[in-house]
């Protein structure tokens, strides 16, 4: 019983994700106006006639801008904890691997990082970057190595002293391969199920950035930003903050779903909960 | 315990120093000149020059370096690029309202979220078990400045039971807890969210230990149970959580002050964000890192009134 409804809740997010990875990838040809075409005639248009989702303050249709929005979302957001998986999961391995005082002075690094708040470290990385998309994924990402370092590191260190480790070097095997090709098989699963949970994050750092005015320049829809616009005009049309809200809430309770129930799944000392 | 009080104190030294040159290397190790992008379009060679002498970015980085260290030591954290005031004063004037807002946050998470798990974890895979792990997971996916909006529209322009400007007179307490109410639930809601979730797992482990079965065989009524010796031996993991969450608390307060117009650290950070003042940008990091090597330390400090052993390993 509990098991199916777990079970179901990670498919429910599972739907959830693809919609929002449908939409981005069709937006061109399902979306039903240019997100960037404006029109006097049309401003502030509510739900409901032409524009399903209503039309903004320079009369843009919402829903055509949100799909395109989640291009940008899930770009972002991807790109970012890509760059953070490989970066942050490499420090691992190699601190755990190597061991010592360079594990560590690295570890601490990490701890140190770790304790930054990731929006914070995120906004004045920006600022000091620039916001454009790619520094959007670098200042994403740096806020999410340290995460991936440490649980990259500590199946390392257990996995260093096995058999097959041994065994390896015994037949002459270079660091490189046993860390990349042995070793890293075995910790995979684990850092793939923290990446959905931190790219549940990610769109969330995304959005918010966004909303504080550092997301790429308009007219380009980004779903944070289309907050921060429809909050302008909170007062004579609510809808303009809230479809894409709730676009943002829905893509991160979809992943924050399939990485929950990834992990319960993998976690050994659930499973027999 | 005097002893490990001195002990844990010391030890933050260290942190705080490994933070001060995080933000000293966050801030260097970014390309490009910052006295380019701070004068932006209007940047001539002279100009740069001399925004270059005034920031110190000519300097050699070791001589950057040790100044930078000395003054945050100190308590000296520069002067503001755009206003010319300290910053310290600037920070001083503001930053009632953030502890007032991240503390009411984290009581409201406190309350909500410590009876919601433990309530969850005493009906394990029922119906309010079930609810309370949904609604946790909806909590903890709400980007501050949704629910911001969300409960504002609901409560403020709706029903129009809560104000929707919130800066509030520090003089006043009626006034000022009646203006911080609405922006700490929407702080408080994601950090219930978490409580919720980790409460659960906690007191389900320490529940299930030897020890409230040999209480339960003595007759220890269930209420003592489940709210003296099950949550005492919960509260390291919540306690944790608590203090790792007083981070990101602090970093959602940013998008809570915006969606409330609240005045703070966080309308700060953004003021100096638009007008490009880098030395502002830099004072509001330490003073961040301060205040979180200070929780850290709290939260160990903490560990050691909860768990005797701690005091004595």
């Amino acid at each position: 019983m509990r098991a199916d409804g777990a079970a179901s809740l990670t498919w429910i997010g599972g739907l959830l994700c693809l919609a929002v990875l449908l939409a981005a990838l069709l937006a061109p040809w399902i979306a039903p106006f240019d997100p960037a075409e404006q029109s006097i005639l049309d401003r502030l248009q509510p739900p409901g006639g032409d524009h399903w989702l209503g039309t903004d303050q320079f009369g843009r249709d919402i829903l055509s801008r949100l799909l395109w929005g989640a291009r940008i979302s899930l770009t972002v957001s991807l790109g970012a904890i890509g760059l953070a998986m490989v970066v942050g999961g490499t420090i691992g391995l190699v601190s755990g691997y190597i061991g010592g005082r360079l594990d560590l002075f690295t570890m601490q690094v990490m701890d140190v990082l770790l304790s930054f708040p990731s929006l914070i470290l995120g906004l004045i990385v920006v600022a000091l970057l620039g916001p454009d998309l790619v520094n959007l994924v670098i200042a994403i990402a740096l806020t999410a190595i340290a995460p991936f370092a440490r649980i990259a590191r500590a199946p390392t260190l257990s996995l260093k002293e096995r058999a097959f480790v041994e065994a390896g070097r015994a037949l002459g095997y270079s660091h490189a391969r046993i860390l990349f090709g042995h070793i890293l098989p075995n910790i995979l699963p684990e850092v793939l199920v923290m990446a959905t949970l931190w790219l549940a994050t990610a769109v969330r750092v995304e959005a918010s950035l966004a909303f504080v005015g550092l997301g790429p320049k308009p007219p380009t829809p980004t779903w944070g930003g289309m907050t921060r616009d429809g909050f302008e005009t909170i007062l004579d049309a609510p809808w303009l903050a809230v479809f894409p809200g709730l676009a943002i809430l829905l893509l991160v309770l979809g992943l924050n779903m399939v990485g929950d129930g990834l992990r319960d799944a993998t976690d050994p000392k659930l499973r027999h909960e | 315990m005097l002893f490990f009080l001195a002990r844990r104190l010391l030890a933050a030294v260290p942190t705080l120093l490994a933070v001060l040159t995080l933000v000293f290397v966050i801030v260097r190790i970014v390309p490009g000149d910052p006295a380019l992008v701070i004068l932006g379009d209007q940047a001539t060679p002279d100009a740069a020059a001399a925004l270059r002498a005034k920031l110190g970015t000519d300097r050699p980085l070791w001589d950057q370096y040790a100044g930078f260290m000395g003054r945050a030591l100190t308590g000296d954290i520069g002067t503001s690029m755009v206003t010319g005031r300290p910053i310290a004063a600037e920070i001083a004037a503001v930053l009632p309202h953030t502890l007032d807002l991240t503390l009411a946050a984290m009581v409201f998470g406190i309350l909500l979220g410590l009876p919601a798990g433990i309530w969850a974890a005493l009906h394990r895979n029922r119906a309010i078990d079930v609810a309370a792990r949904l609604l946790s997971l909806l909590g903890l996916s709400f980007p501050v400045f949704v629910s911001g909006i969300f409960l504002l529209l609901a409560f403020a322009l709706h029903w129009r039971i809560f104000p929707v400007i919130g800066s509030a007179d520090l003089a006043d307490p009626l006034d000022r807890l009646h203006k911080l109410l609405l922006p700490a639930m929407t702080l408080g809601l994601v950090m219930a969210a978490y409580i919720t979730r980790v409460t659960r797992s906690a007191m389900l482990q320490s529940l299930g230990e030897d020890f409230i079965r040999t209480a339960r065989a003595k007759g220890v009524p269930h209420r003592r149970i489940v709210w003296v010796h099950g949550l005492r031996n919960a509260s390291l993991p919540i306690v944790t959580v608590v203090g790792l969450y007083v981070g990101i608390l602090l970093g959602n307060s940013v998008l809570t002050e915006i969606v409330f117009n609240r005045p703070g650290l966080g309308k700060l950070i953004v003021g100096a964000l638009n007008q490009r003042d880098y030395t502002m940008l830099q004072g509001l990091m330490v003073i961040y890192c301060v205040l979180i090597v200070a929780v850290n330390t709290a939260t160990d400090l903490l560990y050691g009134v909860l768990d005797p052993r701690v005091r004595a390993a």
